[in-house]
């Protein structure tokens, strides 16, 4: 049975999608895209040209007063400090643990004012936490999930249509796009240039018409992102997994004392999140067991085929004594053992292409 | 990808399955319905020639860039023949399911299976059902 969908959030863009024939299914409590004309060409025109997304079931969390820098450094994992007015920062949200929480994009408006970009799986966890966290910093932590929607219009021809003086990769700036006052910001999930727009709800519609271009379901979102190892939370992130084994030790700024960094501090990872490609044929999935010379040792997380490679690729975690890239490994799918080679990051590179 | 079809002169599985019946020999596929749940085809893993296949029992996978799909056996016998031209366009099983994306051709065993199976009436009632 298939849950009830009159649970299911829609976004203000759900009308677009019917009539443009979308299948939509259940992601993360919305009912959202998968896929309109088809996961190939979809995935292919991000690359070749641009697409539209509608992402607006990830949340937002506005952080502002004299003390937002201060607390942000508390909870954020990467150098808070490091982020200028109208730049853009990835980082994790850590337990004391480390377990990893989320993962996360912030923005900074303006001096004291910040806007977080959270998971839609995550966001009611995140907010509580952000919250419960604020005590003692002279600081107001809003969730801001309400006032906007989220169109990513990516692909190397995006910007030139977007026909505004866009902000430069991992910058943001308020800009009018199809009438409505928009928040661009210089980032995205794909490998390609582009853009991500903070719309406000009722403008969506508008902006999603004005962009034109191929809309693209979540499913080339996930194809897109896996050739170019970028993590997906809940595949390749979780609270049982650490950031330095995910290979996220890059925006780890342990200095800075954030919440985790102590236990980080402490640890020796036994695993690590490898790229890796099967040179059989077949597709990996997650939960698939990856075999270390024929013993299973390390586990799929994100597996699937590659549009712009064509043939099956994934991310596993693997014991650190088999990490390297050029490693051979099997993928157990469904009892059919498949060879893999351990790859370097990214795996699908423009020239590629 | 096609258009919406089932030939009538096939013989339908409920799981989504055709077979087109030559004598003791039959050839297998998806239906029309089923490559469109499942969506583009980017692989198909066949049995070997010489396995037997059980009526009502998955003897082959299709994946689509989002799902496994098992594929069900209308009918039992010996595999003869596979569509080995689906290893580099396995497309083919979108592009045209009771043509060029035929998945194996059997060697029945049991003729009798033949009249478990739906005729192209009793299947298009399912899918409206």
């Amino acid at each position: 049975m298939p849950p009830a969908t009159e649970t299911l959030r829609r976004t203000p863009l759900y009308d677009r999608h019917e009539a443009a024939g979308a299948r939509l299914v259940p992601f993360a409590g919305w009912e959202m895209p998968v896929q309109y004309e088809g996961i190939r060409q979809e995935h292919v025109a991000v690359r070749t040209a641009a697409g539209k997304f509608d992402v607006s079931h990830m949340g937002e969390v506005e952080t502002k007063g004299p003390d937002a820098e201060a607390f942000l450094q508390r909870v954020l994992s990467n150098d808070v400090s490091k982020i200028d007015v109208g730049g853009a920062q990835y980082s994790v949200l850590c337990r004391e643990d480390g377990g990893v929480l989320d993962d996360l994009f912030t923005y900074r408006l303006g001096e004291d004012r910040y806007l977080t970009v959270t998971n839609a799986s995550n966001h009611e966890r995140d907010f509580a936490w952000l919250a419960e966290h604020a005590a003692g910093f002279d600081v107001e932590v809003r969730d801001a999930a309400a006032d906007y929607a989220m169109i990513a219009f990516q692909g190397p021809d995006a910007r030139g249509l977007l026909g505004i003086d866009a902000p430069p990769r991992m910058r943001v700036a308020e800009a009018r796009v199809a009438g409505a006052d928009c928040l661009v910001c210089g980032t995205g999930y794909t490998g390609e240039d582009g853009v991500e727009l903070l719309v406000p709800p009722d403008a969506a519609p508008a902006v999603w018409d004005a962009l034109g271009v191929t809309p693209v379901g979540l499913g080339a979102r996930d194809t897109l992102r896996l050739e170019v190892c970028f993590h997906l939370y809940g595949n390749d992130l979780s609270e049982d997994r650490n950031p330095i084994e995910a290979g996220l030790g890059w925006c780890c700024k342990l200095d800075t004392d954030f919440i985790g960094a102590d236990a980080l501090r402490e640890l020796d990872p036994t695993d690590k999140l490898v790229p890796f490609a099967l040179t059989d044929p077949g597709i990996p999935r997650p939960g698939n067991p990856v075999l270390v010379d024929g013993e299973a040792r390390g586990v799929v997380t994100s597996g699937s085929h590659s549009p712009c490679l064509g043939h099956g690729i994934g991310m596993a975690y693997v014991p650190v004594d088999a990490a390297a890239a050029g490693t051979r490994i099997e993928i157990d799918v469904r009892g059919k053992r498949r060879r893999a080679e351990i790859r370097e990051k990214p795996l699908y590179k423009k020239e590629d292409g | 990808m096609a258009e919406e079809s089932y030939p009538p002169e096939l013989k339908y599985h409920p799981e989504h399955d055709w077979a087109r019946i030559d004598g003791d020999e039959a050839t297998f596929g998806i239906t029309w319905y089923a490559q469109d749940a499942l969506g583009e085809v980017v692989f198909y893993d066949p049995p070997e020639v010489g396995t037997t296949v059980t009526a009502n029992e998955s003897y082959a996978e299709v994946e689509s860039v989002k799902a496994v799909s098992d594929v069900f056996a209308p009918l039992s016998g010996e595999v003869i023949e596979v569509n080995q031209a689906l290893a580099d366009t396995p497309e083919r099983i979108n592009d045209d399911p009771y043509g060029e994306g035929w998945l194996v051709k059997v060697r029945l065993s049991d003729s009798a299976e033949v009249e478990t199976l739906l005729d192209v009436e009793a299947y298009r009632k399912l899918l409206t059902a």
